[in-house]
């Protein structure tokens, strides 16, 4: 069973058990463009919510991308490295950024679900 | 994630600082927004920086068959009088008196420190006794009242505001435009002539900003849809927006206004020497030519050159370059990936002595030192047509 929030900073988060996954949206990718690299955090890192985790990085323009929720990395999408494009091709399934063992699941709580993101989107 | 509107990119924080402003729209202002164009602010004008196909593949598709451009936001100006070549020589080291008809040539307007106020385009029509000028978009303004008022007693410049720009470039640029301009794919690299393009009439040169072979084709505003749909409608024909025009230029190790140089630099330090007229070096008759012959003597204290990062992040404009040693010895003035070259490239100013190909220097993104060297330019090959000797 899991459960998928957003943030107003256009990521998303898949939580199952205390694991939490976490992405940019297909909304962030288009706004991107065309990705040609990621910069990833290292399993064991400690993040705050909030805090940068990762690099972006488009033709166009480089961006930064903060863990919605706090925790202690434990995977990162390698896979990115070799093949950023799969970010644009799978924003939302295999172009995940990160992986984190969340230190407190009412930062999860806290975030948008999947109707109210769609709604804020669709007010920018 | 920061949102795409509040990221580092060069081209975007330009068009920040015009949110506020009343946006010029160009003749093709509809077509860009039927064509799907992201419109984004640009040196006052709302520009397509890129069409559904993005940025990447704008790109590729330029340098494989043929992009179009709407540049239409450039400055272009007619310069008549009596000697307009020899008066326009008073602000720039160009040799422009030595432009042979039916040619065009690259100049630099300087201030009188030798500071770079623009870089500009001059051609010299056959038969016409008037220069045609274009100068880049968001200074337009700015050169228009300084050539003006430089060259008062001695030429009259008139500006063309109604007049569109489009850019055809790109390997079979030349068969697409042959198609609504028989015999225009005669003209070599950097010549220009009036010609009629679908009916219309127009000026074209075989120039452009990318690298390739190609052409800008000036035409009446009321022009402007009609021709752009019928290059359109050309099965090897994209349109190409703002984005990929600056990897492409890029690549082509060309310089940006206000980005790669600046009232701050002078030509030899922004390593454009190859812009000064021998004539004019000389005679050391135009502005800066004090501090300007002094560097090209001695060499300045610092170089424009081009840089490979190592691995795959891009170092964006504003990077510290450093030595190895870790002292800072420049910045990036243009940086990010480059399509064609499928790894980052930038360019930037570097102290003298780590000026050399070649030479390794670090740049430190996002606080980490990255590998880099010193390369020439430009990053891809060009491949304009030129004149057979």
């Amino acid at each position: 069973m899991s459960e998928v929030r957003f943030t107003d900073q256009h990521e998303w988060v898949r939580l199952e058990g205390d694991e939490a996954t976490i992405g940019i949206t297909r909304h962030a990718a288009e706004q991107l463009g065309d990705v040609v690299f990621v910069e990833l955090p290292q399993a064991g890192r400690k993040v705050g919510a909030g805090g940068e985790a990762a690099v972006v990085e488009s033709v166009k323009a480089a961006s930064e991308v903060y863990a919605p929720v706090g925790g202690e990395v434990t995977a990162s999408n390698s896979a990115l490295e070799t093949e950023p494009a799969k970010v644009n091709e799978d924003p939302e399934g295999a172009g995940w950024f990160f992986k984190l063992k969340l230190s407190d699941k009412a930062e999860f709580a806290k975030l948008m679900d999947e109707a109210a993101y769609r709604e804020f989107v669709k007010g920018l | 994630m920061t949102p795409f509107w509040r990221t580092r990119d060069s081209i975007l924080r330009d068009l920040m600082a015009d949110t506020t402003e009343i946006l010029k729209q160009t003749p093709l202002h509809a077509l860009h927004l039927e064509l799907g164009g992201k419109m984004v602010p640009f040196a006052g004008y709302a520009m397509a920086v890129q069409y559904p196909a993005g940025v990447l593949k704008e790109h590729l598709h330029t340098r494989e068959k043929a992009g179009l451009f709407d540049v239409s936001h450039m400055g272009q100006a007619f310069l008549s009088g009596a000697d307009p070549a020899r008066a326009l020589e008073s602000v720039t080291p160009a040799d422009i008196q030595g432009i042979a008809d039916g040619m065009q040539r690259y100049g630099l307007l300087l201030n009188d420190q030798g500071g770079i106020k623009d870089d500009f385009m001059t051609t010299r029509l056959a038969g016409e006794a008037a220069l045609y000028l274009v100068v880049n978009a968001a200074m337009k303004d700015a050169d228009f009242a300084y050539i003006g008022a430089r060259l008062k007693d001695q030429a009259t410049l008139a500006p063309a505001p109604t007049r569109a720009l489009l850019a055809l470039q790109g390997p079979l640029a030349a068969d697409v435009l042959e198609r609504y301009s028989p015999g225009i794919s005669q003209l070599s690299f950097m010549q220009a002539k009036r010609a009629k393009v679908a009916d219309a009439p127009a000026i074209v040169s075989r120039t452009g900003y990318t690298g390739e072979d190609g052409f800008e084709i000036s035409i009446d505003g009321k022009d402007a849809e009609r021709i752009a749909r019928a290059l359109l409608a050309e099965a090897e024909v994209l349109p190409i927006g703002l984005g990929a025009r600056d990897s492409l230029r890029l690549e082509a190790g060309l310089c940006l206004y206000g980005h790669d140089m600046d009232e701050s630099v002078d030509p030899v330090e922004a390593n454009l020497t190859w812009s000064l007229g021998k004539r004019r070096k000389e005679a050391r008759d135009f502005p800066g030519a004090e501090r300007i012959c002094l560097h090209l003597l001695n060499g300045a204290g610092k170089k424009r050159v081009g840089l490979r990062p190592e691995g795959r992040a891009p170092a964006r404009e504003g990077t510290a370059i450093t030595d190895k040693a870790g002292k800072v010895v420049g910045h990036v003035t243009s940086g990010g990936f480059g399509p064609s070259l499928n790894a980052p490239l930038a360019m930037g100013y570097v102290e003298r002595e780590f000026a050399a190909n070649g030479t390794k220097l670090d740049l430190l993104v996002r606080g980490k030192a990255l590998g880099a060297e010193v390369v020439p330019m430009p990053f891809v090959p060009n491949r304009y047509k030129r004149a057979k000797k």
